[in-house]
């Protein structure tokens, strides 16, 4: 299993403030085009899927392809209206989800 | 018919030179379905140069990893956002990188991520406003190592 995901964001800030996030899992991201010593083609597994949602609604997602490097690492932003919880998940071929929480409280 | 004196016969071999060193040349050309990719993303409309700033090295070290910001230039409230902007690269044995999707929530329409090139190419980004309008900008990148492994 992959370790843990790391990602950067304040712990706080003041209402209406854009912040930036900044996301990197581990993960081979094994693009299927690689051959092994005998010659056999390794297969594809990628994470094929990236989502942040904030209090549940959806923020910034990203399709993924082969084309990205391995321990994919992915900064966006978010614009902050209220104190809540910020899920991040990501989607392996094979199926696995990984996922995360950071939450985020109001300057005062 | 004239024959050709020296300064000419100097001229046509450096063309021939040119064109023997062509598929070497910066301006490398579409070895995928890089067309197919945009032709399903905007569903033949033609996006328009500009909105973008596409931010990659002319030259990348290691095709392996290679940094790539996007910045669309957007007011990003609930009327007008960008909403998807998809990434491609000509050159890769498949032309597809990253499609991105934003929302208002995002609060700018501006992202960073590591990609993987194989060769020298054309970085391309089409962005779909939420009228329905579309953007492009494209990038040449020169690749010393390629990253798709051998």
């Amino acid at each position: 299993m992959a370790d843990k995901p790391r990602i950067k964001l304040p712990k706080e800030a003041t209402k209406g403030e854009v912040i930036q996030i900044k996301t990197l899992v581990s993960h081979v991201m094994e693009s299927g085009q690689r051959k092994d010593a005998q010659g056999k083609t390794i297969p594809r597994k990628i994470i094929n899927k990236f989502a942040c949602e904030f209090n549940g609604k959806p923020v910034f997602s990203c399709a993924l392809e082969p084309a990205i490097s391995a321990n994919p690492y992915i900064q966006f932003d978010a614009k902050l209206d209220e104190a809540g919880t910020f899920k991040f998940s990501w989607t392996d071929d094979d199926g696995t989800v990984i996922t995360a929480e950071e939450k985020i409280a109001l300057k005062a | 018919m004239k024959a050709i004196n020296r300064r000419q016969a100097f001229a046509l071999g450096g063309g021939f030179v040119m064109l023997t060193l062509m598929p070497m040349a910066a301006d490398a050309e579409v070895t995928n379905d890089a067309a197919k990719w945009i032709e399903k993303f905007t569903a033949g409309k033609q996006p328009a140069k500009g909105k973008i700033s596409l931010d990659l090295p002319e030259i990348a070290e290691n095709g392996n990893t290679v940094p790539l910001s996007i910045n669309i230039e957007s007011p990003m409230t609930a009327v007008s956002y960008v909403t998807d902007v998809m990434i491609i690269a000509d050159g890769n044995p498949n032309a597809g990188v990253a499609t991105l999707s934003f929302t208002p929530l995002s609060g700018k329409a501006e992202a960073s991520i590591r990609i993987r090139l194989a060769a020298t190419q054309n970085v391309v980004a089409i962005a779909k406003m939420s009228d329905g309008s579309l953007f492009t900008e494209q990038k040449t990148v020169k690749v010393t190592i390629g990253g798709c492994g051998g």
